[in-house]
């Protein structure tokens, strides 16, 4: 069954949804690696200071590093054991960053230790935000926006309709899906923490038409308390990009370099909602996370709930991986990131590890042609830039050109020009070096980081 | 337990593609030319099959030596060309002089291709291109047309077909009027069915319109053409001929005759939707079709000229960059704003 979603964006490409073999398999939860490498860099902003030191003994859910500030989050301990040291380890962006390598008890009951609890009822929006902050809350749909920043609305700014963002739309990962069906009252609860801190008014679940048992389980249970509905959105990629909610829902845009507050809307993931209602009344951390393993050289694929710092290896050797395994990506197909190291582990903006045989990458080797201007990436692009002449002027490297002239910084990298391009011309991939570039030029020269 | 011994593949992500490939595209626009094609052979019997070989293996020709002179891989292979030969081809006069229309293969991809650049940057349709040269340079040759399915049309040749280089094509006794001509000189209508079957004289493969409209709407199912291009063009033409024809209907041709007469067909759902030719914007293709619409019943209305698609086309490909320009989308979350153009 599909239900029939009509709201949705202009543009926009039809991805193959590849989500049938996981979207029915229930969350389980996954074993403990024997040693967790729990990066201090998983969010944006400042690294975590840690607040254990090598040999101590830490027991599940405490707190093993503190925010460095307000761009910053707590982190807690994924598992009983004990800290083996503090180091770099290699991460996703390809930089080396601190890391806490803990390596848990074999013995252990792994009860989770409970902290102070922040009740809804009793707390103030401060408090809130705080309690978020210290349970190192981040955005879990891959962007890993400390939480607690996008809720504080500053003075003179008010927040009229909060939009939880179940739309799911990269191909394969069903996380949202199964925590949607499965853990609807912690995204209720979530819900009831986000209206209070933001003063919205209404709250609308963004469901895509190809999850009709979520958005008519969360119907059915939607509790009466709440001022809001599930909107049943097409199916279409990148429909879960906040701005394109943004235009589907309410026919906002956001303005250009603008935040959501300006056109007083708020959007947040469906998982992150979800953590949000678990963790805050029970005073406890992000310590563990539902995470998407698929792709065409996994062999038990599934919904897995699993601790963060857990290393790819550890985790692709349990679930089984094809002999001619040849990409491994956090995140999904369009906007994952590749792994190039099996020791990288699974961080809190991991919402899926897909892995591909050779040949399900065969098709990205194709030759490239020049542009014959066909239009499918204008078609495509849901911000309506022009991809084709972008990527001829970055050929060129006429990059402030692309900036001033051509919106480049508006520019999200959803990557749709690249997937429809028939000349296979890598375009999103040249944007993002022409945005390094611009970054790099109007960066104030400072030390090495 | 298996662990990945080999290296892994790193590469910035979308890490899938949609499958449309250049060649992919090229390769059903020849597919989708082969109806019409076919009938071109069909009707014109050996004239027609040794013009439509001729142009077709001249441009092929010609692009593979041009690389190879370049120094460059050949690019015969991503079809492009073989549909510049099949459309320059399907345009000629069946019965012109072979040597001609190797003149004018060469032209097309040398001149309307090569020498912009190749594939992708050429402003004009070559297949255009080199039809335009012959029309300038053999202006008697090229309206000259032979009649269709006579009976003899597999086992004989027009005189003209085989003529010396440089020497005067011998007209045959038997030569046949298009449609837009006998509408033109004679204000004599050819009636609905006979045009749209192809029943007709005119270009090898301009006449079945029924056979280029299936291929056309082949394209648009797999969305490899811009239907809103001869959507455009098909309205344009059928509104401003209609009202024209509504107020005098013996000067003006009808709507229906003028839709299914001539290359229209043809240069509407194959030519002017070409996509390097053509606006990228939606809004620029309407523009674009209403401009070839208009051109076309103006040159066919009051210009010298019987037929006048192709100086049409030809325009329209002249102020596709500009269309281009003048319908960029607003940049989303730009409106309200001062963005520079």
């Amino acid at each position: 069954m599909r239900l029939l979603g009509t709201k949705t964006f202009r543009h926009g490409v039809h991805p193959p949804e590849s989500k049938d073999e996981t979207s029915g398999l229930p969350i389980r939860q996954f074993p403990f690696a024997p040693v967790l490498i729990i990066p201090l860099v998983q969010h944006m902003g400042a690294p975590s200071i840690p607040v254990v030191a090598e040999g101590e003994e830490v027991s599940r859910g405490q707190r093993i590093a503190r925010a460095d500030g307000f761009m910053s989050v707590s982190m807690h301990a994924s598992a009983s054991g004990i800290v083996r040291r503090i180091a770099l380890a290699p991460s996703i962006s390809g930089r080396m960053v601190p890391a806490v390598y803990l390596e848990p008890f074999p013995g252990s009951t792994q009860e989770v230790e409970d902290g102070t609890p922040c009740p809804l009822e009793t707390s103030t929006s401060d408090e809130i935000i705080a309690a978020i902050q210290e349970a190192g809350v981040v955005g879990l749909g891959g962007a890993a926006f400390p939480t607690h920043v996008k809720l504080q609305v500053p003075e003179g700014k008010f927040v009229d309709t909060l939009i939880i963002n179940g739309v799911e739309c990269e191909p394969y990962l069903t996380t949202d899906h199964r925590v949607m069906l499965e853990q609807s009252d912690d995204v209720f609860m979530g819900i009831r923490y986000l209206l209070k801190v933001s003063g919205a008014k209404k709250v609308i679940i963004a469901v895509e038409a190809n999850k009709p048992d979520a958005a008519e389980h969360l119907r059915r249970n939607f509790p009466g308390d709440l001022n809001g509905s599930v909107e049943v959105l097409q199916v279409k990629y990148p429909q879960g990009a906040e701005k394109m909610l943004f235009a589907a829902l309410l026919g906002r845009e956001v303005p250009s370099g603008g935040l959501p507050l300006d056109i007083h809307a708020l959007c947040c993931n469906v998982a992150t909602t979800a953590e949000i209602g678990r963790l805050l009344p029970l005073g406890r951390g992000i310590q563990e996370r539902v995470i998407t393993v698929t792709g065409p050289a996994v062999k038990r694929k599934g919904n897995y709930r699993i601790p963060i710092g857990t290393p790819l290896r550890f985790l692709l050797e349990h679930v089984g991986v094809a002999e001619d395994v040849n990409r491994v990506f956090l995140g999904g197909p369009m906007m994952g990131a590749a792994a190039s190291s099996l020791e990288i582990s699974i961080t809190k903006g991991t919402s899926g590890v897909t892995a591909f045989t050779d040949s399900a990458a065969e098709r990205t080797h194709s030759p490239v042609y020049p542009c014959i201007r066909c239009g499918y990436c204008v078609d495509a692009c849901p911000i309506f830039l022009d991809p084709s002449l972008l990527g001829r002027l970055a050929a060129n490297e006429e990059f402030s050109v692309m900036a001033e002239r051509h919106n480049l910084m508006d520019c999200f990298e959803c990557g749709s020009c690249s997937f429809v391009c028939p000349s296979h011309i890598p375009l999103v991939q040249r944007f993002r070096a022409a945005k390094t570039a611009l970054r790099k030029a109007s960066a104030p020269k400072a030390g090495a980081a | 337990m298996t662990t990945p011994g080999k290296t892994l593949e790193i590469r910035t992500s979308p890490h899938i593609l949609s499958g449309y490939s250049v060649d992919t595209i090229m390769f059903n626009v020849v597919l989708a030319l082969l109806p019409a094609t076919a009938f071109a052979v069909f009707a014109f019997g050996l004239a027609g099959l040794l013009t439509l070989s001729m142009a077709l293996a001249s441009c092929v020709l010609t692009e593979h030596l041009i690389c190879r002179a370049t120094g460059k891989p050949s690019t015969i292979g991503d079809w492009s060309v073989t549909i510049t030969g099949l459309l320059y081809g399907l345009t000629l006069p069946p019965g012109l002089p072979l040597w001609m229309v190797a003149v004018g293969g060469l032209i097309c991809v040398a001149m309307g291709k090569a020498l912009f650049g190749g594939l992708g940057y050429n402003t004009f349709n070559p297949a255009l291109v080199g039809r335009a040269v012959l029309q300038a340079a053999f202006p008697v040759a090229m309206t000259t047309w032979i009649p269709g399915f006579v009976a003899d049309r597999f086992s004989s040749l027009p005189a003209s077909t085989l003529t010396l280089p440089f020497t005067e094509p011998a007209v045959d006794a038997i030569t046949s009027a298009t449609p837009l001509a006998l509408w033109k000189f004679s204000r004599e209508a050819t009636p609905a069915f006979e045009l749209s079957m192809g029943f007709v004289s005119g270009s090898a493969g301009e006449t079945s319109s029924v056979l280029i409209l299936l291929g056309g709407i082949y394209l648009i199912a797999r969305n490899m053409m811009n239907w809103r291009i001869p959507a455009s063009i098909f309205a344009t033409v059928a509104v401003f001929s209609g009202a024209l024809h509504l107020a005098d209907p013996g000067r003006y041709a009808s709507p229906v005759f003028m839709l299914f007469s001539g290359g229209l067909m043809l240069g509407a759902m194959f030519m002017a939707s070409d996509m390097v030719g053509s606006p990228m914007t939606s809004r620029g293709c309407y523009l674009y079709g209403a401009l070839i619409g208009l051109v076309t019943v103006l040159i066919r209305t009051w210009g010298g000229l019987p037929e006048g698609v192709m100086y049409a086309i030809l325009l329209g490909n002249a102020v596709t960059p500009h269309l281009d320009r003048w319908t960029r989308h607003k940049v989303y979350g730009t409106r309200g704003k001062e963005t520079a153009s």
